[in-house]
């Protein structure tokens, strides 16, 4: 019955899957092209452009920024928005710089028990949002602040140390990971060869987003995350489990947010309980989110796109290096550039022919 | 212990209090196997509670539901789902920002390793899409895209997708289009066939009596009577449902008059994009004019572009023999237009703010001294407005979420009518509302046109164009294929026009 009315189905009017979905996906599309444009520039005007030390440079000057914007997409497509991603970042940058040096099994339950610490602040997160009832934007303003009292416990003042094998391995390219650890005949392997010169914070970018958010986006759990920002009602009567969701979404943030912690810590080899800076992360997060095409409303977009969108605001500021723009106009200079780059997105409401799509 | 003769479903003495008010009242209530069985009433009458407690959005306080002969009690509608009962809402449960096929398997998409197997979710999909006609709906474009009669099929795939026993539909065909309704009549007489029980609910006798084989007519939160399609006559059933006798349906029409000066509203050659085609047609003072046809065929984005919605409009509009150029609805509004939405929730009404201030809405600067509003103006703007369509409410200052959806559209029609219109526009303005107050609706309308007013009046229904209107104006791609008036508007001349089909021919032969 479904087979034959199937065949009738006028599937050449459709059109074909990628022009679908370039369509859907027009916003991440309008960020790659702000990207490409910024860093292009960037390159082109430095003295040393496109080679792998500035490649290796600014993909450490990318990660944990990167980390923090994924963090902040899942509640937002939930949404709802985290105040709390910097405090956590800086929380666990600070548990990082007591735990992540001795041993190499010390090491490693260093890293685990930074990864274990995110995750479960993101987790009571979700668990005052879902049992307490509060709006998540002001749930997370007073976790975040807690977050940032228990790090300035850790650490009064900047400090701490970091395995120094571990900072030189993570924060340059596969070949000098190779090497410290003895890999691939300590990097030699002619097969390695052409992947040895790829930054290791790229891997890592690369890692956390296929090995933890794209699973987590095909997932009962991840599809309900969605339902939830697009319209929490239906999703309810659709028996989907909302409260899991939420749940998983600050949790996951709280995942991502360590993940850029820890990353800090190893790359600076220090904690610092940082108050402006990990506010600053958190607005910054929001802006990369807005920048990858990620409604605040909810329901739609992706961490990936978040990550262009955390390019695109570093590659701003890196073009502040080439040009020598002095440091007192920077903020005046980023804020209207950002300005700039979101009002892209408000350029829908010149097509649009309906006003009245405009409010939905 | 299965009996094929044994009610599949059983109430017994349900009640269900929501604040002071009772909702239903110790109901009991059958509905067997193989059977399509309507529930009839007014809004108000305790349908909605019924459905939303057999499917588990809301729990009963008191009384015992029976499934298959086994006790059961649903907290949510997840496990009213598990145990076979499913419901197509009236207020869609879909999800816009989600594709059409992650929302029709939103509850159990087909996985592998735990993860949601896109492809095979998408062939999933276009089989229960095919299975109700609509293979046309590509799974991969969001509900957002699609429009509200194509949402609405979404919707009953997504009921299909799990596998009810139990089906209800809550209003489920008032957004479709007529061929659509054809293939939802369709799907129903085979699921009949199979052995599920359906739960028909609808305010339209006439799909009632296409489909069903009991009605069961409720009112005032109690179930009234429960019998075989054909043992009461039509009229018997209406006075059942409103509890007294009904005289006429519909207000009489004056006789056509011979029009003085301009008419109040002249389009000519109104065109937009790819949707509107060159429309010319005019409205006089005094009249009820209807628009007609398939749903989507233009007539929204008539009223629309009228209303100065849309941007791009080509042709020539005149009121009152004065050009009509509105760039928002704001100036519309100036020029003694109103609109009454299709959408009340959305477009109509701002759902968690007051009766009293939804009723001001449209009319704050006439009721404003300076920057401020006039508080005592305002409440007697808001007192008479109550008055003047008797909309029934506690306080002015409750939520107008709280309403019943025939209250709620009176507030949206009282709020445009403190604006003074002399046009009114109405998008499907009785569209999912009682009997009751359609009639106070079709009253209000004439005696509207009567003290002047223009009315231009969209509406799916085809008993009410012929009952209310004077002219009826019958659309088809985007233009006006026929223009109908007084007795030569009937439901055989609207549904072959609508069709395109060309009778003209036999009729002028």
């Amino acid at each position: 019955m479904a087979d034959a009315a199937l065949s009738t189905a006028p599937r050449a009017a459709r059109g074909g899957s990628l022009a679908l979905r370039l369509r859907q996906n027009a916003g991440l599309l309008g960020a790659i092209g702000l990207f490409v444009l910024f860093y292009g520039v960037y390159n082109l005007y430095h003295p040393r452009g496109f080679s792998q030390q500035v490649l290796i440079q600014n993909a450490n000057e990318v990660f944990t920024i990167a980390l923090v914007a994924m963090a902040q997409t899942v509640p937002v497509i939930l949404g709802g928005l985290d105040l709390s991603v910097g405090a956590v970042m800086t929380l666990v940058n600070c548990l990082a710089s007591h735990l992540v040096t001795g041993s190499a099994g010390e090491i490693a339950l260093g890293i685990l028990a930074c990864l274990a610490a995110g995750t479960a602040f993101g987790f009571l997160n979700g668990c005052v949002v879902v049992f307490g009832r509060i709006q998540p934007i002001i749930a997370t303003l007073a976790t975040g602040a807690i977050a940032i009292g228990l790090a300035l416990f850790l650490r009064p003042k900047p400090g701490g140390k970091l395995d120094a094998d571990l900072s030189w391995a993570m924060t340059n390219s596969l070949g000098d990971f190779a090497e410290t650890y003895g890999l691939f005949d300590g990097g030699q392997a002619p097969w390695f060869q052409p992947i040895a010169g790829i930054p290791v914070p790229l891997v890592l970018l690369v890692l956390v987003a296929v090995c933890v958010w794209m699973p987590f986006r095909r997932t009962l759990t991840g599809r309900t995350v969605y339902a939830v920002g697009s319209a929490e009602g239906a999703a309810f009567m659709s028996g989907l489990p909302i409260a899991r969701a939420k749940l998983a979404a600050f949790t996951l943030a709280g995942f991502f947010a360590g993940v850029g912690g820890l990353f800090l810590a190893i790359q600076t080899s220090t904690g610092n309980a940082d108050i402006p800076q990990a506010g600053a992360y958190t607005l910054n997060s929001i802006a990369a989110v807005v920048i990858g095409g990620t409604s605040l409303l909810g329901g739609t977009g992706g961490a990936v796109a978040s990550v262009v969108g955390a390019l695109v605001l570093r590659a701003i500021s890196f073009n502040f290096r080439i040009f020598d723009i002095p440091p007192l106009m920077q903020p005046l200079v980023e804020g209207l550039v950002l300005l700039a780059a979101v009002s892209l997105g408000a350029l829908r409401a010149l097509r649009t022919r309906n006003r009245l799509e405009l409010f939905r | 212990m299965q009996n094929e003769f044994a009610p599949f479903l059983t109430l017994t003495g349900i009640s269900k209090r929501y604040g002071g008010v009772r909702a239903l009242d110790g109901v009991t209530f059958a509905c067997g196997r193989g059977s399509i069985h309507a529930v009839l009433g007014e809004n108000g009458a305790g349908k909605s509670t019924l459905i939303k407690i057999v499917s588990g959005v809301v729990q009963p306080d008191e009384g015992l539901m029976r499934l298959d002969g086994r006790e059961v009690a649903f907290p949510n509608p997840a496990a009213a789902n598990r145990a076979g009962v499913v419901c197509v809402f009236q207020e869609l449960s879909l999800m816009p920002d989600l594709t059409v096929a992650d929302n029709i398997l939103a509850a159990d998409p087909p996985r592998r390793f735990g993860l949601i197997d896109g492809r095979a979710q998408r062939r999933r999909a276009e089989e229960l899409l095919a299975s109700i006609g609509c293979a046309d709906v590509d799974p991969r474009l969001r509900v957002r895209d699609l429009p509200l009669s194509r949402r609405q099929m979404v919707e009953i795939a997504k009921a299909l997708a799990k596998k009810p026993r139990l089906l209800i539909l809550d209003e489920a065909t008032s957004a479709l289009t007529a061929a659509d309704v054809e293939r939802v009549y369709a799907m129903l007489r085979r699921l009949k066939a199979d052995g599920v029980a359906i739960l028909y609910i609808s305010h339209r006798m006439h799909e009632i009596d296409a489909l069903a084989d009991t009605l069961s007519v409720f009112r005032n939160g109690r179930h009234i009577e429960t019998f075989a399609k054909g043992a009461r006559s039509p009229d018997r059933i209406v006075e059942l449902m409103i509890g007294r006798e009904i005289t006429a349906q519909y207000p009489p029409k004056p006789l056509p008059k011979e029009s003085v000066g301009p008419p109040r509203l002249d389009v000519r050659d109104l065109s937009w994009g790819e949707r509107l085609k060159g429309l010319s047609f005019s409205v006089g003072a005094g009249e009820i004019v209807g628009l007609g046809g398939l749903d989507g065929q233009g007539q929204k984005e008539v009223l629309l572009a009228l209303f100065g919605v849309l941007k791009g409009v080509g042709g020539t509009v005149t009121v009152d023999g004065r050009p009509h150029r509105p760039g928002s609805p704001a100036e519309a509004k100036d020029g003694g237009l109103a609109l009454i939405p299709e959408d009340r929730k959305t477009e109509g009404l701002m759902l968690p703010m007051s009766i009293a201030d939804n009723l001001v809405a449209a009319s704050l600067k006439p009721l404003s001294k300076g920057l401020v509003i006039d508080r005592a103006k305002e409440r007697a703007a808001v007192a008479d407005a109550v008055r003047r369509l008797r909309i029934k409410i506690g306080s002015a200052e409750d939520a107008v979420s709280t309403l019943s959806g025939g209250n709620q559209q009176k507030v949206v029609i009282a709020k445009w009518l403190m604006t003074g219109p002399g046009l009114i526009l109405l998008n499907d303005p009785t569209r999912g509302i009682d009997v009751g107050t359609k009639q106070e609706i079709y009253r209000l309308l004439r005696d509207l046109a009567d003290g002047g007013a223009a009315i231009l009046f969209y509406s799916t229904d085809y008993d009410e164009l012929i009952g209310c209107c004077d002219r009826v104006s019958v659309m088809y791609d985007g233009r006006i294929v026929r223009e109908l008036e007084g007795d030569a508007i009937t439901e055989q001349a609207i549904v072959a026009s609508a069709l395109n089909m060309n009778t003209e021919m036999t009729h002028h032969g």
